[in-house]
Order: structure tokens, then sequence, then C-alpha cells
């Protein structure tokens, strides 16, 4: 009998494992709930990737939702996001800002003009500092903000079909309720 | 058109794995011949394509093939050639890969030289290792297909994980691969043993230098990833404790005990119940570590892409392996135990001690990697288990191994040997390990760590040397140290090393995070740091910062150091810390960020380390190492019978070049 132990001792490994997997299928181990959720996104001011002069500020932007993709030329998963930006970003319902990440102007501009240009607006953090106040630990990544100026949604990696259907247009409904 | 062909070389080794697993096994069971004559061709079979497949991924990153998604994902044009070809094993698919072509390189090695066992039992050996090859050539072409295609075809592809590219980590996968992949040579013995219902000693004697290299290249391995860490990740520790290091440690730490366990069974022909355990053990914590690293169950500075239907493969896999092991050992173990009985203090008590530390020690290590995970089972929150629990437990269950690990040569089979010998070794190892540790205690201001870490090392080190002299003394020239006792001695004086190294360095580590502005200067250690600024430098796919700092002591310049911020092309940030190495001390540079990023010429962040005896940590493993690759050349492994003389040692040479 003493010598089952063992295989019982692994029985429980084993349930301890199949926990594990299930576990994590329930939980993305992405989504750690961002403290920034329901907090006001920081006090960025960047300036315009085609016009460096002009700034645009989380103040100047304020009074309507919108949407901030963060995307870099040199990001493979941008890649595979971007067409399902050029198709969809009309039809979200919120303006779809870009935020070009650490990243050198040209080679932005010769990407999107090579892959098409979604966004109504692009910002360009060329060092990742701002960035780094948003919390953004990789390209791409998505923040919803709202008419205040508060982050409602974020998704880390690429936005899919999917993703948009059940995670963004929800969110974004939710806005559109709340407008007045 | 040249990756299908991987693809179908992949096909054809699991068929012939299936031959391979399934024939030879029914063969045993029936006895007929001709099924187990199998097993052999359909081994060197499986190995020609699984070599094929792997050249052919080679060959695709050697010629920018992006059009494999795993070659797009993991390189890039600006890659250097050696690296692009390390990146055959620098991720997920590719390491798969890696594992089962040196699982088939071990099968072949073990095929060819086994002439001299009896057919039915190594048919069922080289059954049992076609079974493991059937699980993982199905695991990577049902969830990790290294040939996937990615069309259309990107112009030009990701990047090799920055932390791959450094030549030292380029071989720490395949070294810890050989040592993980090599427990599967006792395993399959103990298992064939179990099936046969019988464990000659004869067999033990042959599956022991198998044993032992494993256990030297896992050694090997674990000391160049702990290297890595130490030169790469800036901090300048050398272990975390992290749940992948556990990974290869368990099988270490049971591998060591095994090692020992397969003497007594040798020798003795005592303990073969347990030998046959720890056989199954050492290799499915090898499969643990695996299914660790690879399922994401648990998530950890080397976070791997995870996949549930990976995650819920390996776990099919490892409770049909290890369960099914682990229920035929019940089943089976009764009829394959016995031997002599040994006196309360003997050679076999010792080791027997010495196995259930080892073991206890491996279960403590996988106990707290699971913790999180049983928190989350148990619904008590998010808990994990760090540093402290680990130092100390493991600290603890070493001390009775330190204690007894002088009296080891001692001792005799089956009684304790002459008694005025013993008292000896603890008159003499223990007074110089005394005297040792005051001398410590004056020189280091009392501190604690570096007591205990100068009188374990000086007992272990000069227990060892005391019978070192007594064997030169009383032995005549050429008969003093046969291999197998030399690599034993090397590997115990090892042990003596890395604790001297552990302790002292932990005890006299002097680190400062401080800013310095250029021709500013820091004293730690009695060693001057001079910062004289950074500029920018460049690699063939990264950009950089390099900082110089000029190092003095008394005035005297010794070095000049130039620690790096690497920014690699797709935006991975890397730092490589510059290292000045020394026998009694390490000085250690890593360069932060400026204070200001608008001016790189003004103050820096940099952390300056003066760590005394870190190298000894390594040093000591690589002896342990030796220690294990030495003992595995004995002739006494090798001539067994005159007919087995050549090609076993052959094996041996074979595989520590390998």
């Amino acid at each position: 009998m003493s010598r089952l132990i063992p295989f019982f001792g692994f029985l429980l490994l084993v349930a301890l494992f199949g926990f594990g997997i299930w576990w994590n299928t329930q939980h993305d181990q992405r989504e750690v709930p961002s403290p920034l959720i329901n907090k006001p996104a920081p006090a960025y001011a960047l300036p315009k990737l085609d016009d460096p002069a002009q700034t645009v500020s989380r103040a100047s932007m304020l009074g309507k939702p919108y949407l901030i993709n963060v995307f870099a030329s040199w990001c493979i998963a941008c890649g595979e996001e971007h067409p399902i930006l050029m198709s969809e970003a009309q039809r979200i319902g919120v303006p779809l800002i870009g935020y070009n990440y650490k990243d050198e102007p040209d080679d932005a501009k010769a990407w999107l003009a090579r892959h098409g240009n979604p966004y109504s607006l692009i910002i360009a953090d060329r060092e990742g500092r701002t960035a780094i106040d948003f919390g953004v630990y990789g390209a791409p990544e998505s923040f919803l903000v709202d008419a205040k100026g508060v982050i409602r949604y974020k998704r880390i990696g690429p936005l899919t079909p999917e993703v948009i259907e059940k995670e963004l247009k929800p969110a974004i409904a939710v806005l559109a309720k709340e407008a007045p | 058109m040249t990756p299908e062909l991987g693809q179908l070389a992949l096909i054809l080794a699991l068929l012939l794995a299936l031959a391979q697993g399934v024939l030879p096994l029914i063969g045993a069971w029936r006895g007929n011949r001709a099924l187990m004559a199998v097993a052999r061709p359909a081994a060197a079979g499986q190995a020609v394509f699984v070599a094929l497949a792997f050249g052919v991924l080679s060959w695709a990153f050697l010629h920018f093939d992006f059009s494999v998604r795993y070659v797009a994902d993991n390189s890039n044009l600006a890659l250097p050639w050696y690296y692009r070809l390390a990146a055959v094993w620098g991720a997920h698919e590719g390491s798969l890969l890696l594992w089962i072509f040196i699982l088939n390189v071990w099968t072949v090695a073990l095929a060819a030289l086994s002439r001299n066992l009896p057919e039915v039992f190594i048919s069922r050996v080289l059954g049992v290792l076609g079974l493991v090859a059937v699980g993982f050539l199905a695991f990577i072409l049902f969830t990790s297909n290294p040939f996937e295609r990615l069309l259309p075809m990107p112009p030009d592809g990701g990047d090799l994980n920055p932390v791959l590219q450094d030549p030292g980590m380029t071989f720490h996968p395949p070294v810890l691969y050989m040592g993980y992949v090599g427990f599967s040579v006792a395993f399959a013995f103990s298992i064939a043993a179990l099936l046969g219902g019988e464990l000659e000693q004869a067999w033990v004697r042959w599956a022991r230098p198998w044993t032992n290299v494993a256990w030297g290249f896992l050694s090997a391995g674990i000391v160049a990833g702990s290297w890595w860490a130490y030169a790469e990740l800036g901090w300048g520790g050398w272990w975390f404790w992290d749940p992948v290091e556990n990974a290869s440690f368990m099988p270490w730490l049971v591998g060591a005990a095994l090692i020992h366990a397969q003497a007594v069974t040798e020798k003795r022909g005592s303990l073969r119940a347990w030998t046959i355990l720890l056989s199954i053990f050492a290799f499915s914590l090898s499969l643990l570590g695996t299914f660790l690293v690879r399922s994401g169950v648990l998530t950890s500075v080397h976070a791997f892409a995870s996949d549930p239907r990976r995650g819920l493969f390996i776990l099919c896999f490892l409770a049909v392996v290890v369960g099914g092991s682990l229920l035929l050992y019940a089943l089976r173990a009764p009829k394959v135990a016995g031997g002599k009985p040994f006196r309360v203090i003997s050679r076999e008590t010792a080791i027997l001690i010495g196995n259930l530390m080892l073991t206890v020690a491996a279960a403590m290590v996988l106990l707290g990697t699971l913790f999180p995970l049983i928190g989350d089972a148990l619904n008590l929150g998010k808990i994990s288990v760090g540093p402290p629990y680990f130092g100390f437990l493991f600290t603890l269950l070493m001390m009775p191994v330190v204690l007894l690990l002088p009296f080891g040569p001692y001792l005799r089979w089956g009684s304790k040997g002459e008694t005025t010998l013993l008292k000896q070794v603890l008159w003499r190892a223990g007074l110089a390990a005394v005297a040792c540790a005051i001398a410590a205690a004056f020189v280091t201001g009392w501190q604690m760590k570096a007591i205990a870490g100068t009188a374990a090392a000086v007992w272990c080190g000069v227990g060892t040397l005391l019978y070192v002299i007594k064997r030169w003394r009383e032995m005549p020239a050429g008969r003093r140290y046969p291999a197998e006792m030399a690599g034993m001695l090397l590997a115990h004086f090892g042990v003596g090393v890395f604790l001297a190294g552990v302790l002292l360095t932990e005890a006299l580590s002097v680190e400062r995070d401080v800013r310095m502005a250029p021709g500013q200067s820091q004293s730690i250690g009695g060693y001057d740091f001079r910062f004289d600024g950074v500029h920018v430098t460049e690699g063939p796919n990264w950009h950089g910062d390099q900082g110089v700092v000029t190092v003095s002591r008394n005035g005297r310049e010794i070095a000049v150091m130039h620690p790096q911020k690497r920014t690699y092309t797709r935006g991975q940030v890397q730092t490589e810390s510059a290292i000045d190495p020394g026998v009694t001390r390490d000085l250690y540079v890593a360069l932060g960020e400026p204070m200001d990023r608008k001016d790189p010429e003004g103050a820096w962040a940099l952390r300056l380390y003066h760590k005394p005896f870190v190298r000894w940590i390594w040093a000591g493993g690589l002896l342990m190492m030796l220690g294990g690759f030495f003992s595995a050349a004995d002739r006494r492994f090798r001539t067994q019978r005159v007919a087995a003389t050549e090609p076993v040692a052959a094996a041996v040479t074979q595989e520590s070049r390998a």
C-alpha cells in the first residue's frame, strides 16, 4: 500500500495543474486590472506626428470620448492589427487617435503611407516618457477615454474583431448612454 | 517548399516513434524476436528524420525564410548568422524540436552501445524511450508546429529575444536539455526493469555513467543560467528561486540523490526500489519543468507565450507518463526490491540520509514553486513565497548533507569501517573549520553568514583533501584515484567551493545605487569608481549608450569598465553590465538611466557592486559538473565484458563532447 503513496501524491499534483490550466482560461493573465481604469487619463501633452509644432493635450481633447491606439512601425503585432483598424475605425463611433510610440517620425510616416492611415489624429511620443504614465508596456495597446478625460477601458495587445464586438463596442455604448 | 519537407520529416519521425514505442514492447512481452528487432532501426530512422527537420528549420533561419512564422517571429535581416542559428531553439516551438532532437541523440547512442545487454531488456528500454518521443512529437505537430507558414510573407521579421543574444546564453538551452533529457535513460531502464520484473546489478552499472553525464550537463546548464542572470539582468544576483530556475533545480537535486543511490544498488544490490523510484522522479521532474515553463500555469520572469491547449496536452502527457510509471512502480516494485542488510553506521546509511535530504529539498522547492497555484486553488488569494522561505529551509535541509559529506569515503559498505579513521577526520577537518571560522569572524567583523560559510567550506574542502592525502600515501602510483573516485572527490570539493562562494558573497557584498555626474567618484569596498561619462555606441542590430567607469585602488588604476544600455532594433531594452572579474572579488557596474533625458552628457544613475568570492559559486558548480563527467569515464563501467569495452568508451567521449 505504501508503494502507492507516490502515485496518489502525483494525482494531487495533476489535479492542481488541471485546476491551474482551468484558472488561467478564466483569468486572463494579461488582464491585470489596470489601476488607471476609471481614473483620469494622465495629463499628457504631445506633438502631432505630421506637424510637431502643434501639441495635443488631455485638456484640449476634453468634451467627447475618443480611443487612443498605441502603435509603432517596428511593432509586428501592430501590423496584424492594422487592417482591422482600417476597416473598423469608421464604425466604432468615436475618433481613433494614433499614439506613435518610441518611433522615428519618418519610419512611422512611411509605414502609414504603405498600410493606410485609419487615425483621425496622430500624436508622437518618441522617447516613450508619457507612455510610462499611461502604463504602456508594449504596443499595441488601446485606451478608451471619455468626455471627462477618464480612462474607461483598456486593451493590452491587438484589437481583434471579436474584442471590438464583445468589449470595445459595449464600453462605447455605455459612454453613449451617459452623454446628455 | 522546404519547410513542408521539415513538416513531412516530423510526421515520418512520429510514425517511426510509434513503431519504436509499441512493437518492441509487444515483442518483449510475447517473446517475439522479430518485433524486438524493430527497436534499433526505428530509433535510428526517427533520429534521421528529426535531424532533417532540425536542419530544415536551421536552413530557414540562415536564409531568412520569413514565410515560416516561427522564423519571422524570431529573427530579422540584421541578426548575425550565429544568433539566427541560436534562434532555432530561441522560442517555444524550436526549443521543443531541440528537446526531441537531443532525446534522439541519447536514444541512438544507447541503441548503438548496448549490444551486451539482453535483447529483451534493451527492447523495453528503447520502447519506453520511443513512447516518450511519441508524446513530444505529437505535441510539436499538433500544438506547436515550427513550420507553420506566414502568408503573405513579411519583408522583415521580428527579433530573437534579446536576452538570448549573448554568447553564453546560446548554449544554455542545449546544455540544460542534455541534462533534462539524459535522465530519460535512467528512467527507461527503471521502467524496463519494472516491466520485466527483475533488476540486475550489472544493468545498473551500465546505466550509471549515463546518469552521471546527464547530471553533469544539468549542472553546467544551471551554472550557465545563473552566470547569465548575474551578467545580464543588471541586478548582480545569481539565483532568484524563480519558478523556471526551480524547474531545473528540482531534477538536479533528485539527480544528485539518484547518482548516489545507483552506486549503492550497483555495488551492494540494496535500495533497488528506491533507485527505481528516484529515476522516475528525476525524469518526471524534468518533464514537469517543461510543463511549468511551457504551459503558462505559473508566470515568472521567463514569461513565455502561454496557450491553454498546450498546457492541457502536456498535462495529459505528464499524467500518462508519470502516473503510469508510478502505478507500475506500486504494482511491480516488490518483485525487484531486495539487497544486502547494512549496519546503522555504514556508507549506505550516510547515502540514504543524504538522499532523503536531497529529495525532501526537491519536494520543498516544488511546494514553494506551486504555492501561488495552491493559493488560487484553496481560494486564499494571491500568495507566494520568496527567497526567505527557500533560503531558510534549503539551508536547514542541506546541513546534515554538508556534515556527512567528508565521512562518505571513509565509511565502508555495510559497516562503519575503522572508527579511528572517522574520529581522525572529525578532529582534523573540525579543527580546521573552527580555526578558519574564528579567523573569518575577526576579518569580517562577526558576520554570521561569513563565519558559517567559511566553516562549512573548510569542513567539506579539508575533509575531502584529507582523503586525497590518505590515498596518495597508501596506494601505489597509478591506482590512487580511479576515475570514479576522482569524480566523487572533485564534486565533493566543489560543494565546499560553492558553499564558500555563496555565503561569503551573501555576507560581504556591497551594492550601491548612486547618481554620478562625469568626473565624480564613489568608493566602495576599498575601490574608487570614477564615472567618465557616456557615449553612443552601436552593434549589428542595436544601438545604445556606453558608460565609462575607471576603477582604481590606492590611487593605482586597475580597470576601465564599459557598462551598456542597449536598445534593440525592435525596441527591447537590455542592460549589459560591465564586470571586472577576479578570484577573490568581482567589480560590477550596471548603467541605469540618465537623470535628465534631455542631457545625456550629465549625471546618470549607476549601480556599483563589490562582490567578494562570487566566482566561487560557479567554480563550485563546474567542479560538480566535472565530477559527474569524470566518474562516468571510469574503466570499471566499461570492462564488464570484453566486447563492451570499446563502444562504451566511445559513448563516454561522445557524450562529453556533445
